[in-house]
């Protein structure tokens, strides 16, 4: 019995120093040496991809934001919306609705979110497309399909008082396609697609 | 081009990948399993752990020093979460409650990474990087190290030794997860994913608002908890987290890390059991599978059923725009079939058929090709099922590899089949008696069942996904729950260290006109067929009150 005791308390000591060296080695070496690599040679992406306007930091390219009018809750229509997003695009609370594609709660939440697109850009419902209408599931989303941003040029440009031929040109410059060609889908980036709306404005 | 053809070639593309390294990575684990070399940092690292990396041992000698080494791990994470304030780089993070943590450590250590925690919201920088990544690594070199053992027992002869655990766990720490998950961490970098030590940073946007971006060490984590089939992410939203896997590429990147070391172990065990054939036979029968599943569930999210995303006019409620259906789809059944339990999309919002072709990537036991180690263990019982069943139908006593089955082998390789039902099941069951499982579906009728069954088959498959809008940080589900990944990881590696000891006493038998060729295509067709028989016969009375009738409604 005492020879058992023994033996499982050195087997116990041995597992613990097991798990400190490794720890040292795992979780203090490794991640150190991937910091310095990454700050070395990709310092900004390291740091999250921050974009600057006017000197300051205004968000990250990576990251969603709402645009909403100052201070109030509504869509502003000088700048180009993103997706509905779970969390009001709060990054200290990702993750999506998680409800059911058959859920009456999510039925609900795509009828208004429909309208509320429609309505707010003019078109017909049937106009509005799939990521309009569904929330992503970061809720951090920073992107919109191409169709998406079509279909707002024409509200942007008006409350810009920027010709729909300019917004057009902007939104393309915006837009990356797959990347490689072929893996996941072509995107718009909406923070930048809203600086260079603001700065085409800017310049009248 | 169509987002139909992109798809294809998405898929083809990372089969390619796969294909290509099979054979160099498969063989390089073999030769780091069966060197008798000692690299500098492991001697350091031995001599530091008081161990003889060249001392053989028997199978509960083995079946010891993983036990211990697991179980003091779980004390460690759970000490390191409960005083997390008092450290450095705590971002004013409370300690986390007592069920909580121990949750998280059972989740942890045994390579399932269930979450019923938000990790951008709980957990301080030191219980990520020195607490939960280190996890993501050393679980998965236990399950790796079991593995070569159960092949160990098939290719010595006459003895009970399997090799020594201390040496294996190091070993596949330090020549295989560490550098393929650094060079991965760089390059997710590259596209984008952060790598800082920094705490939240506030900026204003331009319409008047304040938004946090936050920091961490998450490029890192990332690398290894795909890897690793870990799956545990930095943030809520794992790698959905623009910061986790920020684009097209890094998502196939992702993707190819959680199947790269499960598919390639085949040839491993091919390499060390002296016939290449014999691995593909293995490899044929996870690959058929996770194919499968592959198809079914991207046509299903491409035709989008369900009355929310009919409206909508796609399934993508719960998916990012820059991966769309099909990055999604393929994500999601690698992320549940690899035993990982990662998502970059939601599985709860994806259709009730795609969301039950899910749960049976689980309840298949994560073999196809499952985690790592795990994945090939889990399929090497299978195997040593579809001999027996074979042999009986002609009549023959049933062999594998030289090594006769009988009695107790098959009644080892039952009790190993037996544990995940029993848990999956005897949980959901307590859990929908009680009035706690009850409370926590945030969705009604059949959807609500399967939130409680996936939540089931996720931890005691070690898998770690969920449907999340399951609200899990109920000391209920956290302790029940915990209990589950423990006895649903350690439990069946009993059975496989010692059906690997009994394998190893016996005399090879000599190959025969009549033994049956456990390389060719008709044996990996047995091997499907025993296995979906088997789950099917287990699962489907559960997965009808679930899935199917949330499909066929």
């Amino acid at each position: 019995m005492n020879t058992s005791v023994r033996n499982t308390g050195r087997l116990l000591s041995a597992a613990f120093r097991a798990l400190l060296v490794l720890t040292v080695v795992c979780g203090v070496i490794y991640p150190l040496v991937i910091t310095g690599i990454a700050q070395g040679a990709f310092h900004d992406k390291a740091n999250g991809s921050v974009v600057k306007a006017d000197g300051r930091d205004v968000g990250s390219r990576l990251i969603g934001q709402s645009w909403n009018e100052r201070g109030g809750r509504k869509p502003d229509p000088k700048y180009f919306q993103g997706r509905p997003s779970a969390s009001d695009y709060d990054p200290r609370n990702s993750g999506s609705s998680q409800l059911g594609a058959s859920d009456p709660k999510l039925v609900g939440m795509v009828r208004k979110a429909r309208k509320q697109v429609a309505d707010f850009n003019g078109v017909p419902q049937s106009r509005v497309p799939k990521d309009a209408v569904t929330g992503s599931a970061s809720a951090l989303d920073p992107a919109i399909s191409k169709k998406y941003a079509a279909l707002q040029v024409d509200r942007v440009a008006r409350a810009n008082r920027l010709s729909t031929g300019t917004v057009r040109r902007l939104v393309s410059e915006h837009t990356a396609g797959r990347t490689l060609g072929f893996l996941g889908e072509p995107t718009v980036n909406v923070l930048e697609l809203n600086l260079a709306v603001r700065r085409a404005a800017a310049r009248g | 081009m169509s987002p139909v053809l992109a798809d294809v070639l998405q898929v083809s593309a990372l089969i390619a990948a796969l294909a290509l390294v099979h054979r160099p990575l498969g063989d390089y684990m073999a030769r780091v399993y069966s060197s008798t070399r000692h690299l500098r940092v492991e001697r350091w690292i031995y001599r530091c752990v008081g161990a003889d990396p060249d001392a053989e041992m028997r199978w509960p000698a083995y079946l010891r020093s993983v036990l211990a080494f697991s179980a003091v791990s779980v004390l460690f994470l759970y000490l390191l979460q409960r005083v997390q304030d008092k450290l450095p780089l705590s971002l004013g993070f409370k300690p986390i409650d007592p069920d909580q943590a121990f949750n998280t450590a059972a989740s942890f250590v045994s390579n399932t990474n269930w979450q019923s925690y938000s990790g951008e919201s709980a957990m301080s920088h030191v219980t990520q990087t020195a607490g939960l990544a280190v996890q993501n690594f050393v679980s998965a070199a236990v399950g790796m190290a079991v593995a070569i053992a159960l092949v160990r027992g098939f290719t010595r002869a006459r003895t009970g030794e399997l090799g020594n655990f201390w040496a294996d766990m190091v070993r596949g720490t330090v020549r295989i997860l560490l550098p393929v998950s650094a060079l991965a961490a760089v390059v997710l970098v590259a596209t984008g994913a952060i790598q800082n030590f920094a705490g939240f940073h506030e900026v204003h946007t331009l319409s008047g608002a304040t938004q946090d971006i936050p920091g961490g060490a998450v490029a890192s984590q990332e690398a290894i908890k795909d890897l690793g089939t870990n799956g545990g992410g930095f943030f809520n939203a794992n790698s959905s987290h623009p910061f986790e896997n920020p684009n097209g590429f890094s998502n196939l990147l992702e993707i190819f890390l959680l199947l790269v070391i499960p598919f390639s172990l085949p040839r491993t065990f091919g390499t060390m059991v002296g016939s290449a054939k014999q691995g593909y036979a293995i490899v044929a029968a996870m690959g058929a599978i996770w194919f499968a599943g592959v198809v079914a569930v991207t046509v299903t999210e491409f035709q989008h059923p369900g009355t929310a995303a009919q409206l909508a006019g796609g399934a993508m409620e719960g998916k990012e725009q820059r991966f769309g259906e099909g990055a999604s789809s393929l994500f999601s059944v690698s992320t549940t079939m690899t035993s990982t339990g990662s998502v970059n999309s939601f599985h709860d919002s994806f259709s009730g058929l795609s969301g039950g072709v899910l749960l049976l990537g689980m309840m298949l036991g994560e073999i196809a090709p499952g985690g790592v180690g795990s994945g090939l263990y889990g399929m090497l019982v299978m195997a040593v099922v579809a001999v027996f069943v074979s042999g009986l139908m002609v009549g023959r006593t049933p062999e594998y590899l030289g090594k006769k089955i009988g009695p107790r082998e098959i009644k080892l390789a039952a009790c190993y089949i037996l544990i995940t039902p029993a848990l999956v099941l005897g949980g959901t069951g307590l859990a929908m008696a009680l009035p706690d499982g009850k409370e926590a579906m945030t969705n009604i009728g059949a959807h609500g069942f399967s939130e409680v069954l996936y939540a089931y088959t996720s931890g005691s498959n070690n898998n770690g996904s969920a449907f999340a809008g399951f609200g899990a940080d109920t000391p209920f589900f956290n302790t029940t729950i915990g209990l589950c990944m423990l006895l649903g990881r350690f439990l069946p590696m009993v059975f496989v260290l010692a059906l690997a000891s009994s394998l190893a006493k016996q005399t090879p038998v000599p190959v025969t006109a009549g033994t049956l060729r456990t390389e060719k295509p008709l044996f990996t067709g047995m091997l499907v067929g025993a296995i979906l028989i088997i789950t099917g016969l287990t699962f489907f009375p559960a997965l009808a009150l679930g899935p199917l009738a949330e499909g066929l409604a």
